[in-house]
């Protein structure tokens, strides 16, 4: 592989654009390929299958042997609330390959001093949706256990089908939680998804092994996404 | 670099280039059975066998990094493939039974 290769495949990753690398395993000739870039024939149609499935494998393709490598960007966490679980939660979800934002309009919390080094927006998130929407590659979690800033966010992400839904609070406080986003127009399937309380069930008591169990939750919901949408 | 840069072996395998050292990148081609790393994993070495990144659980890295030095003296690409350790258990395998194939090939 030549050094341009890979800074092409690089720079793409860095900027969250899929890309596939084709190796010829006969004479070491690479190629990257971005989404939506323009491939003819059998190698095109191959190559777009590899976007689809995520997985990478050797196809034949007139007599040669080519390895497709596939690199989806990875998942992200928005996470609603710049709480104590928060600041632990940006610290793990980056170990795990996951970016992640933080959204809390209340800028005694969304300080620059407790997340240092995180993407925070301190704004509503009715604001800052607009122009970061959520879509399936993303995980919300919503830990303000406010309802004027968790809730409509926690609606939205039903809507759009992000691939994982948590909000923080206790059982009693979920169930208001729910009459509130049937009121929005959320079905009962969709409310059905949030994961309430959130987190893996490990006994988590401090904010920090509440911010693992919900990373391992994340994780969770992202491997076994196929599944789901397959049953 | 974030974290995540940090343990990002292609993203490791460019600043090492850069930084004028030799790199090699062994790539997870092939699996059957229980394997450690999915098809597609990386392992980066430079030529003082420095590495990031892996291609099973530990159980093969030191043959892939052996084979690596070769490779960036020659130039030429390798294949090669690891199965499961057999009695003679010196030799190199994977102990969790699967087999895998990989190849590694020099950043120029």
């Amino acid at each position: 592989m030549q050094l341009e290769v890979l800074t092409k495949l690089n720079a793409a990753r860095r900027s969250r654009r899929a890309a596939v690398v084709v190796t010829n395993l006969a004479n070491d000739q690479v190629q990257v390929i971005l989404e939506g870039e323009r491939v003819s024939g059998l190698l095109g149609e191959e190559t777009a299958k590899a976007f689809r499935s995520g997985k990478a494998g050797t196809v034949e393709v007139e007599g040669r042997s080519l390895f497709l490598n596939v690199h989806l960007p990875p998942p992200r966490i928005v996470v609603i609330g710049a709480v104590h679980i928060s600041q632990a939660l940006a610290r793990l979800a980056p170990v795990a390959g996951y970016d992640l934002t933080i959204i809390d309009p209340r800028t005694a919390f969304a300080t620059e001093e407790r997340f240092e080094g995180v993407e925070l927006i301190a704004d509503w998130p009715e604001d800052v949706l607009k122009d970061h929407p959520l879509d399936a590659y993303t995980a919300l979690a919503a830990v303000t256990h406010d309802p004027k800033i968790d809730d409509f966010p926690l609606s939205e992400a039903l809507r759009v089908g992000c691939f994982y839904v948590g909000a923080l609070g206790s059982r009693k406080t979920h169930a208001k939680r729910v009459e509130r986003l049937k009121e929005m127009g959320r079905t009962d399937n969709e409310i059905g998804r949030i994961a309430a309380p959130i987190g893996l069930d490990i006994g988590a008591a401090s904010p920090a092994e509440i911010a693992l169990a919900t990373l391992a939750q994340i994780v969770q919901a992202f491997r076994r996404r196929d599944l789901v949408t397959a049953g | 670099m974030t974290v995540c840069e940090i343990l990002d072996p292609l993203l490791t395998a460019e600043s090492w280039k850069q930084a004028g050292r030799e790199v090699a990148i062994a790539t997870v081609i092939e699996t059957w059975g229980s394997a450690p790393r999915p098809t597609g994993s990386h392992l980066v070495i430079d030529g003082e066998g420095n590495f990031e990144g892996s291609v099973s659980g530990g159980c093969v890295e030191g043959a892939v990094i052996t084979e690596a030095l070769d490779v960036i003296e020659s130039g030429a690409p390798k294949m090669l493939e690891f199965g499961v350790a057999d009695e003679t258990a010196w030799r190199v395998g994977l102990s969790c039974g699967g087999r895998i194939r990989v190849y590694v090939e020099r950043l120029g």
